[in-house]
């Protein structure tokens, strides 16, 4: 028997091309996703060097970042040189041959979206994207994260990358998650303990009992959110819930290749004794709904507690950064995060904006109405999500709440297409950051689930969404 | 791509933790198709005021830290998104290297991939040069990736690590993608091999 491995070490492991002495290994790459802002300048390299993409079989490429939401603006972008950059793009796949979903066509959507869903992302491969939430895919049981644009270039010249070899660390989550508290409030729980750079230099692999029990989507909002602890990927090893989701998509295996696949995959799975490099172990019952109050994913309390005293914070330095960032957001200490009111609300991104994210958004809404001091925007992770959501009629129970429904995008995530917030605003969110400006110069973010975010749309302020009033 | 031995220059302080890429280049600046160009926009919320006028607060607005080459910061640097505008910026504003207590994983990739040179000295260390840049008006260092140390003309010496394929990477400016094509025949080799399930379906 060979020595017991752990489901980072086993795809590691089949994908080192080579290992030159002196170099680090040179790591095969199975999947390669592209978008418009982060490789104008790796295509541009190639052309400059000559340099043709080397498998633009294992390449595809989509629009996102820069989209308009709104159906009416998205065949011509207004702003010049958003649409210079998208057009950069279908020229660039045009000229190397990538596959482009392009704005119009049905699989359009957030990169780490539509991977996914068409069946791209698959256990045991190795993905990487010019996008940092690449290791969103790593939910398959995969190995994904996201690289710079040299490194795109690199990728797509040569289908590898030279890499170190990261550390392993295996969060445990003991127990199951509570009612009402989500994916989302299970990874906000995790990265205020272990912090921001918590889990730099590692691979997470999640495991336990509330993460076996939850969804594709939720184990992907799970793994989205891995890079905000400093984890370039996180995993959860594939079981029966992983291939439920991925049978009949667009591209994984059919037939004979698919039996062999899923024989394949189901030996990924950590073997019993293997070693990881550290171990963290969460009690999921002590997990409340998450909200941040700061401007950090890690500052982040309960929706039940109040904004934290910095003066009450064990080192100068904490002190300083949590000053800081109350200033930044406006908020005095020892006010009861409910009591925090909001004037915006984004339900979208590649954290939570998939259907599971939208149907949960949209119970909570049934019946009431936004609130009259806020503006609230739903915008679906894909064009495909935005069909089937609207086939079950949840763009109804939006609109009739007061809720706008959107075209796919990133959107108000990081506000690179017209959709930001005014300076000042204050939004609950359901992105993956709450970094200054970070949705709009001077905006407010806090970060939440989408039931959350749909409850503090319609209350005005943050609710405790284990008391909402469900109207269904 | 740029090669980095030995730089003396001027520091600036930016004694803050976790700065994100966000705010060394905000997202409004990245719909550009360039490489270059991006040193105007460094730190642009910090060091702009609302009405576009700089911001007297602000550390490097400050006459003292004005072309300093070494930027000195907290635990964390460059967390958040992947975008190599971050390191791009950085080097087009004017530095050559950036001194922090740790760094995100990707951004110090994105650094080595373009001649910036991400150096980790512990807390302590950091502290007392944060200290010296305060004490001191002009106050340079000397950053020597050759020997692998950071030295001052007044006393203070700092080994760092950094390893010996990202060290000779920088040291001698290598072409990245040239140095992986001289693997080609293995990865033609691996590449026959590779499982069906490992490839889209078509
Ligand atoms: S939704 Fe936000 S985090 Fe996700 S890829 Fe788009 S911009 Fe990045």
């Amino acid at each position: 028997m060979s020595r017991p491995r752990t489901l980072f070490e086993k795809i590691w492991d089949e994908h080192v091309v080579c290992q030159p002495a002196g170099e680090p290994a040179l790591l095969y790459v199975d999947l390669h996703l592209v978008h418009e802002v982060t490789s104008p300048q790796a295509f541009e390299g190639l052309r400059l060097a000559g340099r043709p993409v080397r498998r633009p079989d294992l390449s595809f490429a989509t629009v996102d970042h820069n989209v308009p939401t709104l159906a009416a603006e998205r065949s011509i972008i207004r702003d010049p040189i958003a649409a210079q950059q998208v057009e950069a793009l279908r020229r660039n796949c045009r000229d190397f041959g990538v596959p482009l979903f392009d704005i119009g066509s049905t699989e359009q959507g957030i990169v780490h979206v539509i991977g996914p869903e068409l069946g791209l992302t698959r256990p045991g491969i190795t993905i990487v994207c010019g996008d940092s939430h690449t290791s969103t895919h790593g939910a398959f049981g995969a190995l994904a994260f996201g690289i710079g644009t040299s490194e795109v270039e690199h990728v797509l010249a040569t289908q590898c990358l030279r890499q170190q070899r990261p550390k392993t660390l295996q969060i445990m989550v003991r127990g199951s998650l509570p009612q009402g508290v989500t994916a989302k409030d299970l990874v906000l729980g995790i990265i205020g303990r272990i912090g921001t750079d918590g889990a730099t230099g590692y691979v997470i692999e999640y495991a336990g009992e509330a993460v076996r029990a939850l969804s594709m989507e939720g184990r992907m909002t799970l793994c989205n959110m891995s890079i905000e602890a400093g984890a370039r990927a996180g995993m959860v090893a594939p079981d029966e819930t992983t291939f439920a989701y991925l049978r009949g998509r667009r591209f994984v295996p059919k037939g004979e290749v698919w039996d062999q696949a899923v024989a394949h995959w189901k030996t990924l799975p950590t073997d019993p004794g293997a070693q990881f490099d550290r171990v963290v172990e969460i009690d999921a019952a002590s997990l409340a709904p998450a909200v941040t109050w700061g401007t950090n994913p890690g500052m982040v309390v309960p929706v039940t507690e109040r904004v934290p005293d910095p003066q009450r914070l064990p080192s100068e330095a904490e002190r300083g950064a949590a000053l800081r960032a109350l200033e930044y957001m406006g908020l005095r200490p020892g006010t009861p995060m409910q009591e925090v009111a909001v004037n915006r609300v984004f339900i979208g991104s590649c954290t939570n904006a998939r259907l599971e994210d939208l149907r949960a958004a949209a119970r909570v809404a049934k019946g009431h109405k936004v609130s009259a001091k806020v503006q609230a925007m739903v915008v679906p992770g894909s064009q495909a999500i935005k069909q089937a959501a609207e086939k079950e009629k949840l763009d109804q129970v939006f609109r009739e709440a007061g809720f706008e429904w959107r075209e796919s995008g990133c959107s108000m995530c990081l506000g690179m297409n017209p959709d930001i917030l005014q300076p000042l605003e204050r939004c609950a969110s359901t992105s993956n950051r709450n970094f200054e400006g970070r949705q709009g110069a001077r905006g407010r973010t806090h970060l939440v689930s989408p039931a959350m975010a749909a409850a503090a749309a319609i209350a005005g302020h943050f609710v405790d969404i284990r008391n909402w009033e469900y109207r269904d | 791509m740029q090669a980095f031995q030995v730089h003396t220059g001027k520091v600036a302080p930016l004694d803050r933790a976790n700065v994100d890429t966000d705010q060394i280049i905000p997202k409004q600046f990245l719909k550009r198709i360039e490489r270059s160009g991006y040193g105007q926009f460094l730190f642009y919320d910090w060091r702009y005021l609302p009405d576009g006028k700089p911001n007297p607060e602000f550390v490097l607005n400050q006459t003292r830290y004005a072309g300093a080459g070494i930027l000195l910061a907290g635990k964390n640097f460059g967390c958040g998104s992947s975008r190599e505008h971050a390191p791009w910026a950085l080097l087009d504003y004017g530095f050559r290297a950036v001194i922090a207590p740790s760094f995100a994983d990707i951004f110090a990739n994105n650094c080595i991939k373009n001649g910036l040179l991400p150096v980790v000295l512990d807390d302590a260390k950091v502290a007392e040069l944060l200290a010296k840049t305060a004490r001191v008006e002009i106050y340079q260092l000397k950053v020597d990736l050759v020997e692998r140390e950071v030295r001052d003309d007044s006393g203070f010496v700092a080994r760092f690590e950094m390893d010996d394929f990202k060290r000779k990477f920088l040291l001698e400016g290598l072409d990245d993608i040239g140095l992986t094509l001289k693997h080609h025949s293995a990865i033609t080799e691996y590449e026959k091999q590779r499982r069906a399930s490992a490839s889209p379906a078509s």
